[in-house]
């Protein structure tokens, strides 16, 4: 039996590979020098999805929320096989905390509407919150499991899935539809595909498109722009390569529960880390970069 | 999150340096497409698609490849009883996320579902696969089988066959070699038979079948027991089933992770490609011209893994108070490891460059229809001056990548010192592993054979021409293209005097002719790289003054009419000594 799938995506900046570069001196984030990356445990999401589409079939949507660029991310889903992707882009969603954030999810699932599983990675590596998961259940009135580790089976309208527990796992059933969240040991995301790379790297969301023909046009009267991206979005829905595009009037989100309105987090207080250590080596954070650190270590008689 | 085609800035800097549109424009030209829907629009288009799938590959090859190469080399598969091989589970693994990253029909047309990638794009994406585990490229490069049955085969097994290949289905072989046809093919004795109603059948043994236990294999038989050469053999296409079982798995040096089985035929049903008795002569000719360079940019990846690991020891490691790069010895080796792959690479991709070229001249003289006259004769010609060039460029690359990995990865170790002898880091495997690359697929000395022959034939001279045509306006490049011009007549007295002697005689001096032609030709292209990104200056000018001295000894060696490997044979070596 066939299950349509929803899965959440986000782009983030890229805190694993932190430098003395990332944070400015004034305590704020230096985003240069974090490149923006497809949040780690929301690729093994989009892999537990593209997984039931697999083995059951059905669909995969991906839907982000986040500035154009977050389309990014989308084309990263289009290229490991999503089905369809939307990006929920908004300037008035801007600031948004994970209560708003989960808010506008919800509107946005449920205009997308049917759907038997939503697939959220655990957490973003950027707020280490892991909220947005289960407030995004709560809204929709769904189950929810989180943690997930393995998805054991789906029958007769049921799930069973092992979820870590923090010590250790417990094997859950739950009816259908219902919320998972989806843990970094879940699974080995699939690399992208070369033909898809191919197909879809022109795939457009309309903010890209007005952004990319203000930069081709810069002098160019505001109708005479408004005409260019209507042209270029229809070429691109012929080649069925637009990216769905919606804001806030789409989802019909209540305003005064989006953005900076719609967030009660306050942060009491940033700390500014600033690397003083004299005399270090960069160990790449790799498989080969530990067990290379290890050998030395062996070599040198300091372990072992 | 590793990347070894972005790490990599050499093979970066070659996509640009070389004139990939111009390959793309040939490449693209009536490519069957089918119904794809990832074609490019466009030639630049087509190049964009070739460095992402570049990125991809990188990707894959740091994050998928390279963690599983060792657990592979420790482990490595295993025979059943039943005459099947269960490969390791991470080799299974690995093949999976090719499959799933579309990379197992690279340079097939896209109508099968494949890349259409042209050659120096698979063989750029062959050294990044070596390079995380050398053994896994031969599953990655025998794709090499699917392009033999695109090129010979019918069009109905072409389209039963070549999409299950582009979806990372099947993996194939080419069955060729037997325990009494090595190097010397032409004595294959496997059978084939037909029964009344024309069906074909093989019986016998082959050996040393690299990925033997894969699904498609395409086996060089006897078809015609009258004829005891190389004219009596044709190529089979058959499938795994149970009439064909492998008997023994090879316990070897190194590429652990890659299966090399010993296969019985027992009555196996097969069909026959393309036309009888044609078998070697054209068909696994073209199979291994191919085999050849992906072997090139195999022993290339090897060297690369070694030299990368040698770089940082060097760099890390301690002694006589500081790190031993600073240590003239040692800093000279590193140095040299970096200038041979660099020249190497220089060697291999412009072959490779030149393949694109020739295959897609003789496609489009094959294929296109709407060929003027003038169009006809034009690229008839050109089909000869470049099969010409390759005859010489394919069997030099060859021999000169492989060669310089099996250095490159003893080096290594040197520098590593007793560490690097040691199972405790990768040097050790490299070395193994960079082993085979100067035996299989043809050994040096059949490369050298093969070269040499273009050599003293005119090719290289013609070859040299045109390089010594290109003017550069800066000094040292300009200078340094000057001694490599004034050493030539040393060689074109060597080949002369070669010439002169017996037909012996130049198989006995052969090495040394295609080795002082690989330094002018390696010369040559590293100025010309040169000219577009200043650190090459160095390699080159450190590639030219360190070669010449070896270049005027190879030529001396080559002048010195020595023959007694020959005539003293039994005198030097003894007498046979006792087995055992």
């Amino acid at each position: 039996m066939p299950y349509d799938c929803i899965v959440c995506v986000k782009q983030v900046p890229d805190t694993a590979n932190i430098t003395a570069e990332a944070m400015n001196p004034d305590g704020t984030v230096n985003r240069a020098a974090l490149p923006a990356i497809f949040n780690p445990e929301d690729l093994n999401a989009l892999e537990a999805a593209l997984d039931v589409r697999d083995r059951f079939g059905g669909t995969v949507t991906a839907i982000s929320m986040g500035p154009p660029k977050a389309a990014d991310v989308l084309r990263e889903c289009l290229y490991r096989g999503a089905d369809r992707v939307i990006l929920i882009t908004d300037c008035r969603a801007a600031a948004s905390d994970t209560l708003a954030t989960s808010y506008i999810l919800s509107q946005a699932i449920k205009t997308i509407g049917r759907y038997d599983i939503v697939f959220c990675g655990r957490q973003a590596i950027d707020g280490d919150t892991a909220q947005v998961g289960p407030q995004l259940a709560e809204k929709l009135g769904l189950p929810q499991i989180t943690y997930m580790e393995e998805l054991v089976a789906i029958e007769d309208g049921r799930i069973r899935v092992r979820r870590s527990n923090g010590r250790g796992w417990q094997l859950v059933e739950c009816s259908l539809p219902l919320l998972i969240t989806v843990a970094g040991n879940a699974n080995v995301p699939r690399p992208p595909s070369a033909r898809r790379i191919m197909r879809f790297k022109r795939a457009r969301a309309e903010a890209e498109i007005v952004a990319e023909v203000r930069r081709l046009m810069p002098e160019a009267p505001e109708e005479q722009c408004h005409q260019e991206v209507q042209c270029r979005l229809q070429a691109l829905a012929a080649q069925q390569l637009r990216i769905e595009q919606w804001d806030l009037e789409r989802i019909g989100a209540d305003l005064s529960r989006c953005g900076l309105a719609g967030s009660p987090t306050k942060v009491h207080r940033i700390q500014s880390i600033v690397f003083s250590k004299k005399g270090y080596r960069d160990i790449p954070p790799t498989e080969e970069g530990i067990r290379q650190l290890i050998r030395e270590l062996v070599v040198d008689r300091i372990l072992g | 999150m590793g990347n070894y085609f972005l790490d990599n800035e050499d093979i970066q800097f070659l996509f640009k340096f070389l004139n990939l549109r111009e390959i793309a424009a040939l490449q693209e030209t009536d490519s069957p497409n089918g119904d794809a829907d990832y074609a490019p629009v466009d030639i630049d288009d087509a190049v964009d698609n070739y460095w992402r799938v570049l990125e991809l590959v990188g990707e894959i090859a740091a994050d998928y490849l390279a963690p599983h190469a060792e657990p592979i080399d420790r482990e490595g598969n295993r025979l059943r009883e039943d005459g099947t091989v269960e490969l390791h589970p991470l080799v299974r693994e690995n093949l999976k996320r090719m499959k799933q990253a579309d990379l197992m029909g690279f340079t097939l047309p896209r109508k099968y579902g494949g890349l259409n990638c042209p050659n120096i794009v698979y063989t750029m994406a062959t050294e990044i696969v070596s390079r995380a585990d050398a053994s896994f490229m031969n599953f990655f490069g025998l794709q090499g089988i699917a392009e033999t049955i695109y090129a010979f085969a019918d069009e109905p097994l072409k389209e039963a066959v070549l999409p299950r290949f582009a979806r990372g289905e099947v993996t194939g072989a080419m069955v060729l070699t037997e325990p009494d046809a090595g190097s010397d093919l032409q004595a294959v004795r496997l059978r084939a038979w037909q029964d009344s109603d024309g069906r074909w059948y093989l019986s016998g043994v082959k050996r040393f079948i690299t990925n033997g236990c894969g699904d498609i294999l395409l086996v060089l038989a006897r078809s015609e027991p009258d004829i005891i050469d190389g004219r009596g053999l044709s190529l089979f296409f058959t499938e795994r089933n149970e009439r064909i079982r492998v008997r023994h798995l090879e316990e070897k040096l190194g590429i652990h992770g890659s299966p090399t089985c010993e296969l019985v035929f027992d009555d196996a049903p097969a069909q026959l490609i393309g036309e009888r008795q044609r078998g070697l002569i054209t068909y696994v000719m073209a199979l291994m011209n191919g085999a050849r360079v992906s072997v090139a940019a195999q022993s290339l990846g090897i060297a690369e893994a070694a030299y990368r690991l040698a770089r940082n020891y060097a760099h890390t490691r301690q002694q006589f108070g500081g790190p031993i790069e600073k240590l003239p010895p040692v800093a000279q080796m590193v140095v040299d490891m970096r200038v041979g792959i660099e020249a190497a690479r220089a060697l291999v991709y412009h072959t490779s460059c030149v393949c694109d070229m020739e295959n897609n001249n003789q496609r489009l003289l094959e294929w296109k229809t709407d060929l003027s006259p003038e169009e006809k004769q034009h690229r008839r010609q050109l089909a000869r001056t470049l099969r010409r060039i390759n005859a010489m460029l394919t069997p030099m690359s060859k021999y000169y990548a492989s060669e310089m990995a099996c250095w490159v990865a003893n080096t290594a170790i040197q520098v590593l010192g007793g560490s690097g002898y040691m199972r405790d880091y990768a040097a050790e495997r490299y070395f193994r592993d960079a082993r085979i690359t100067t035996i299989y697929e043809g050994t040096s000395q059949l490369q050298i054979v093969a070269a040499v022959r273009a050599v003293v034939a005119g090719t290289l001279e013609s070859a040299l021409t045109e390089f010594e045509s290109h003017t550069y306006a800066d000094e040292t490049l300009h200078r340094l293209q000057r001694a490599l011009i004034d050493a030539k007549p040393h060689l074109l007295e060597a080949i002369a005097f070669v010439k002169r002697q017996s037909p012996g005689y130049l198989d006995l001096v052969g090495r040394h002719l295609v080795d002082a032609a690989i330094v002018l030709i390696c010369g040559h292209l590293l100025l010309r790289q040169a000219e577009a990104w200043d650190r090459k200056r160095f390699v080159a000018e450190r590639y030219i003054r360190s070669q010449l001295p070896a270049f005027k000894m190879c030529c001396e060696q080559a002048l010195a009419g020595d023959v007694l490997p020959l005539e003293a044979y039994e005198v030097i070596a003894g007498p046979p000594l006792p087995s055992g």
